[in-house]
């Protein structure tokens, strides 16, 4: 797993933490999700997988909320070091 | 400070010498709990205009002096995109009609979430309104290690900081002081108007780390009880479990409380014949206005039932859990889990179905939900299917102990929901499209549920449903039977009270209309009795085996037997064919899974979206797809059988 690059939030396994990516150039974080915390470098992690295995439960700012696999499509995470 | 009005500054807005207060809050804060501690049972519910966005204002209970709290929708962000986050922007900008801005604002954030929360605060205080805050579920963080300092965050932002537990009072008698006088309120610090969502965010991240919200321990109760509800494979036998119970509770634990509703209505109305002189007038009393009073309160059970379920299962945090599990299913025809609840209540009435559709928050999935109701197989169409499957499919068993019979019943359940999901689907494709979808959900931690408040809830729901809806309803029974019974045919004493029934059914208005809807519905194989009956079945759909025994001079209603004879030898008077046949009982079979004749329905559906126009689309929708379903099946059953 790399530590400098990034991966899509939806393959952030439960139980990693990461880090929210800046969006690239010209693009942008959902308005919805910045009115909920989600802005760039913000810790946050994959709690669980519903049983079908989507919404997930993501736990950000201390608090956790369930968001669709296709809401997160875009979202990239930083990946902290394994053990951190 | 001595209370009254010769202390009261004189506030802007302040109409009719009235404070008024809006309650500003997340979802999930405890903000209705603190509303509910803060003006007691006094709460005026209704509408905002021209949206279903509820609209509920108190008056501050034991206040010397008028003060008015307005329970604003709960809103993540104070410029949303939703009906229910608009109508707060709206409000706080005084761009509503008849709505004055708000004189103070009493805002709310969880000390659990804090970092969430604290968002919403800096957002609030940019309006420069006179501000409190209200800090709820301090007992929370203080059980999970939070240690708040809460004066600390009152220097930081310049105003009053209460710490508050709603459902046990703490903190409410001083909060209730101060909300008396917000003249008083301090107000020392204005936020830089038009930051950005990061630069909103790094300044909640300083003022948690000031005031020790930063680090509150798990909840490891909710997580180990998580551990197993959410698990891929208990998690899914749980949730059926429990919708399993659910179902039971509101089809069947209903029945009794039903049956004596319906039959003290009926004693009543048989003691009012024996005691009121025989005349139209006591005919209208005892069969219109007290049978229509029967037919709203024989939904009082299934909704309290359904209601006190509900409100349970939700104060102890399990619907959230259970909307979380079977979302995706959902979410395939456009719904969400949140849609499910209401969706497997309506298989018992879809009156408190789509009345517990109020729990979806996105106005999208709820207006589908509701669109779609009435396509579930309710228990209403049971006595239907029951008399025209024993009357015209044969017993025959297919495979061991399964018949013919069930699987019929069994398929005409399928076609429901089919019809029900594949509706859903279009309406995503078309109607609503584009409309504003949200979704969002938070899986509160697990508590007890606290009995008040559960009273007053499902109290709250029971009576909107008798006033609102109930007085429509009893209404259009009222106007039904009138068409069932004017005008009556000459009294001939040779007659038996039976055959006496079946003429003045003839001469009614019902049999005009049943009559002038043959060249309709004979395409479909039905003759005028059917129509009458179809007429009769807009008071509710199983109406239509009483109206076809009375057709059919059975005499007793409750005489299956007698009007399954009945119908199976009546015989068309020119041919001399039977009228009711396999290809047609199929075809009033299919009609009855597709239309919606049901006056209740159509009523709450208006009460629910605020408006006519989505009950006559869905009665159009479902009258138009019950009569082409009819029609194919009718016909291709011609094809085969006769």
């Amino acid at each position: 797993m790399t530590t400098g690059g990034t991966i899509p939030l939806t393959a952030l396994p439960p139980g990693r933490r990461g880090r929210l990516a800046a969006p690239g150039p010209g693009e942008e974080l959902p308005r919805r999700l910045r009115d909920l915390g989600f802005v760039p470098d913000t810790e946050l992690q994959v709690v669980r997988r519903a049983p079908l295995g989507d919404p997930v439960e993501i736990e950000i700012r201390g608090y956790r909320l369930c968001l669709r696999l296709a809401q997160l499509r875009g979202l990239r995470v930083r990946v902290e070091e394994e053990g951190a | 400070m001595t209370p009254g009005a010769a202390t009261a500054v004189k506030l802007p807005d302040a109409g009719a010498g009235r404070v008024r207060i809006a309650l500003v809050g997340s979802p999930n804060t405890g903000k209705t709990t603190l509303f509910n501690a803060l003006t007691g049972a006094s709460a005026r519910v209704g509408n905002y205009p021209g949206v279903t966005v509820e609209r509920r204002e108190g008056m501050l209970r034991g206040a010397t002096r008028a003060v008015s709290i307005l329970d604003l929708p709960g809103t993540y962000a104070l410029e949303g995109e939703t009906p229910d986050e608009q109508i707060v922007s709206r409000v706080l900008r005084g761009a509503i009609p008849g709505e004055p801005v708000p004189d103070a604002l009493l805002i709310v954030a969880d000390a659990t979430t804090l970092r969430r929360g604290l968002g919403l605060v800096y957002e609030a205080l940019e309006r420069g309104r006179p501000s409190l805050l209200a800090v709820t579920m301090i007992d929370e963080a203080h059980a999970r290690g939070g240690r708040l300092d809460l004066p600390a965050l009152a220097r930081r932002l310049g105003i009053h900081v209460l710490g508050v537990v709603g459902h046990r009072g703490i903190g409410i008698e001083q909060l209730k002081r101060f909300l008396e006088h917000p003249e008083e309120w301090p107000r020392r610090w204005t936020p830089r108007p038009d930051a950005s969502a990061t630069e909103r965010f790094l300044w909640v991240d300083q003022v948690c780390s000031e005031i020790g919200a930063g680090t509150l321990a798990r909840d490891t109760r909710t997580d180990h009880i998580d551990r197993v509800l959410l698990h891929p494979v208990a998690g899914l036998a749980v949730f059926a479990l429990v919708m399993l119970l659910l179902f039971q509770g509101v089809f069947s634990w209903a029945v009794p409380a039903m049956d004596a509703i319906d039959g003290a209505v009926g004693a009543l109305g048989r003691w009012s014949h024996a005691v009121l002189p025989a005349s139209w007038l006591t005919d209208l009393w005892a069969d219109g206005v007290l049978a229509g009073v029967g037919s709203v309160l024989i939904f009082l059970p299934q909704i309290l039932i359904l209601f006190t379920a509900l409100h349970v299962l939700n104060d102890v945090g399990y619907m959230a859990r259970a909307a979380f599990v079977v979302d995706r299913v959902m979410g395939w025809v456009g719904l969400q889990g949140r849609s499910f609840v209401p969706l497997l209540s309506c298989y018992a009435c879809a009156v408190p179905g789509i009345m517990a559709a109020r729990t979806i928050a996105s106005p999208r999935e709820r207006l589908a939900t509701i669109l779609v109701a009435p396509f579930m197989t309710c228990s209403a169409r049971l006595p239907v299917y029951t008399l025209l499957i024993a009357a015209f499919v044969p017993a025959r068993r297919l495979l061991g102990p399964i018949g013919l019979q069930g699987v019929t019943m069994l398929g005409l359940y399928g076609l429901g929901v089919a019809a029900a999901l594949g509706s859903a689907a279009l309406l995503n494709s078309t109607l609503l499209r584009g409309k504003i979808s949200v979704f969002y959900m938070e899986l509160p931690p697990y508590r007890w549920p606290t009995a008040g408040l559960l009273a007053r809830q499902v109290w709250g729901s029971a009576r909107a449903f008798v006033r609102r809806a109930g007085t429509i309803i009893l209404a259009t029974s009222v106007v039904l039977w009138v068409l069932l019974n004017v005008p009556q045919a000459p009294p001939d004493p040779a007659r038996s009270p039976a055959a006496q029934a079946q003429a003045d059914l003839q001469a009614s208005a019902a049999a005009t209309i049943g009559h002038a809807l043959e060249p309709a519905i004979a395409p479909l194989g039905f003759d005028w009795k059917i129509g009458v009956g179809l007429v009769a079945s807009l008071a509710a759909r199983e109406v239509i085996v009483s109206t076809l025994a009375q057709i059919y001079a059975v005499g007793d209603a409750d005489d299956f037997a007698g009007l399954l004879v009945a119908i199976k030898d009546d015989r068309d008077p020119q041919t001399g064919r039977p009228v009711f046949t396999l290809p047609v009982a199929l075809s009033l079979l299919v009609f009855f899974v597709f239309a919606l004749q049901c006056t209740s329905t159509i009523v709450v559906m208006a009460q629910e979206t605020g408006s006519w126009r989505w009950p006559a689309l869905a009665f159009s929708y479902m009258l138009a797809l019950a009569w082409l379903a009819s029609f194919v099946t009718f016909r291709a059953a011609t094809f085969f059988w006769a």
